[in-house]
């Protein structure tokens, strides 16, 4: 995954560095600028068995600040956010291998260093009786659950650098 | 040879009930088949008939398309054309509720029997913490109902199809304000053939994209209040029954 490009990204952003679950790194710019979830709509992409995203609706796009061409055939790591527990896409992939859906409030990265809160559900794409793929529907959270959710993660973290 | 059997989802608007029954004699005469149209009062009654595998042919709600697509081996044929199901989440205009952050456990909410629209309309209030333990659900039997128990302040918020909402008078309307309106696109009914029909399937899927163009059918359509029909593929359908599924 390519590094982020400070050109892209607005002023006032700290620079991290991101560890994948398979070692692989990344240099992100993150900004403490939060854009709103867009009222009424629903965010969609959809990913192969490996999780390239191979589909996005509008909003999927726009609210990633990339173009559509900059996501199609990208691992869906490219808005993963620093604040975000490897744990909890852990349990993602976990959750789905078992055959089951999975919900939960995830903070994702923009191109500009921004961030946006959702509530995903990810399903496995059963087709013939096989996975052909995933599709993630996010919603609007709560503002309850995503204050809740900031020191949980925040906990997390702190758990996993130990 | 028994006919086969054709059925409309309850939601379809009260003013294209002829409609319907002119599409049916259409159709036959297209198709050169005999088809007996069964319309429910209720999504219960139609579920029941499902399940005793006695239809055929139906226009059904995004709701019903999964277990009639996933369990009853259903196929997509067409969809209405950009007809999409969104929903409007309405209060009664003086309401003090100006958007949904505003909305408090306790609300009551009106609605009808429609699945997807409460589907939808739950999962919409769900950001304002709102959800089935902490709301009290009125179900009427029409939106017109729905409208009424918001203006006599008999409920809170009223889930809506989109479609039914902008079909109310201006006054009913006058006595109610828009909070949210959806904009998924992609959630639409659709018209599914059971598999005993499968030998026709191939001629009906023709016979709906190009019904512009035959012989009264721009008149049908205009009777049932669709524009025409846009072909909806198996994959289409499937990717709609796992974002209902996601919803849930
Ligand atoms: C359909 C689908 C959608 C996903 N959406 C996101 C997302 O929006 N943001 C995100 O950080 N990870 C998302 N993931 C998880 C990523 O694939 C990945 O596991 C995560 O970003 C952590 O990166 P890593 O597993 O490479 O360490 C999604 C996975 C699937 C299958």
């Amino acid at each position: 995954m390519q590094d982020m490009h400070q050109d892209d990204v607005v002023s006032s952003c700290i620079e991290q560095v991101l560890v994948y679950h398979d070692d692989s790194r990344r240099k992100v710019y993150v900004a403490d600028q939060e854009v709103p979830f867009p009222e009424g709509k629903l965010i969609v992409s959809r990913t192969n068995e490996a999780g390239i995203i191979t589909h996005g609706n509008q909003s999927f796009v726009e609210m990633s600040g990339f173009t559509e061409d900059e996501l199609i055939g990208q691992p869906h790591h490219i808005l993963r956010h620093p604040d975000m527990p490897k744990a909890a896409f852990k349990d993602l992939w976990d959750t789905l291998a078992r055959g089951e859906k999975w919900s939960g409030y995830v903070k994702n990265l923009r191109k500009d260093g921004a961030y946006y809160w959702v509530l995903a559900t990810v399903v496995a794409n059963i087709r013939g009786g096989e996975v052909t793929g995933y599709t993630s529907v996010r919603r609007k959270p709560s503002r309850e659950r995503i204050a809740e959710c900031i020191e949980l993660y925040r906990q997390m973290r702190l758990e996993e650098a130990s | 040879m028994k006919p086969y059997t054709m059925t409309v989802s309850p939601d379809f608007m009260p003013d294209y009930i002829a409609g319907w029954y002119i599409f049916n004699t259409w159709l036959q005469r297209q198709l050169g088949q005999s088809i007996h149209l069964e319309l429910y009062n209720d999504f219960a009654t139609q579920r029941e008939a499902i399940s005793r595998d006695e239809i055929d042919l139906i226009y059904a709600n995004p709701f019903d398309a999964a277990m009639l697509v996933r369990e009853k081996g259903f196929s997509a044929i067409a969809a209405p054309q950009d007809k999409p199901d969104e929903v409007i989440l309405a209060v009664p205009a003086e309401s003090p509720v100006k958007k949904l952050d505003d909305l408090t456990p306790g609300t009551r909410i009106a609605r009808t029997d429609d699945p997807d629209v409460n589907l939808i309309g739950m999962m919409m209030i769900e950001s304002a913490d709102l959800k089935a333990d902490n709301t009290h659900v009125q179900m009427l039997d029409s939106y017109v109902l729905v409208a009424k128990a918001l203006f006599q302040e008999r409920a809170d918020l009223g889930f809506f199809l989109k479609e039914a909402y902008e079909s109310l008078s201006d006054f009913v309307r006058s006595q109610l304000s828009v909070l949210l309106s959806s904009e998924i696109h992609v959630v639409t009914h659709v018209l599914l053939a059971s598999p005993a029909f499968t030998t026709h399937q191939d001629e009906l899927r023709a016979c709906l994209l190009d019904m512009p163009h035959r012989d009264k059918g721009q008149g049908v359509l205009d009777s049932m209040g669709l524009s025409g029909w846009q072909l909806q593929a198996q994959e289409d359908t499937e990717f709609m029954i796992d974002l209902m599924d996601t919803l849930a």
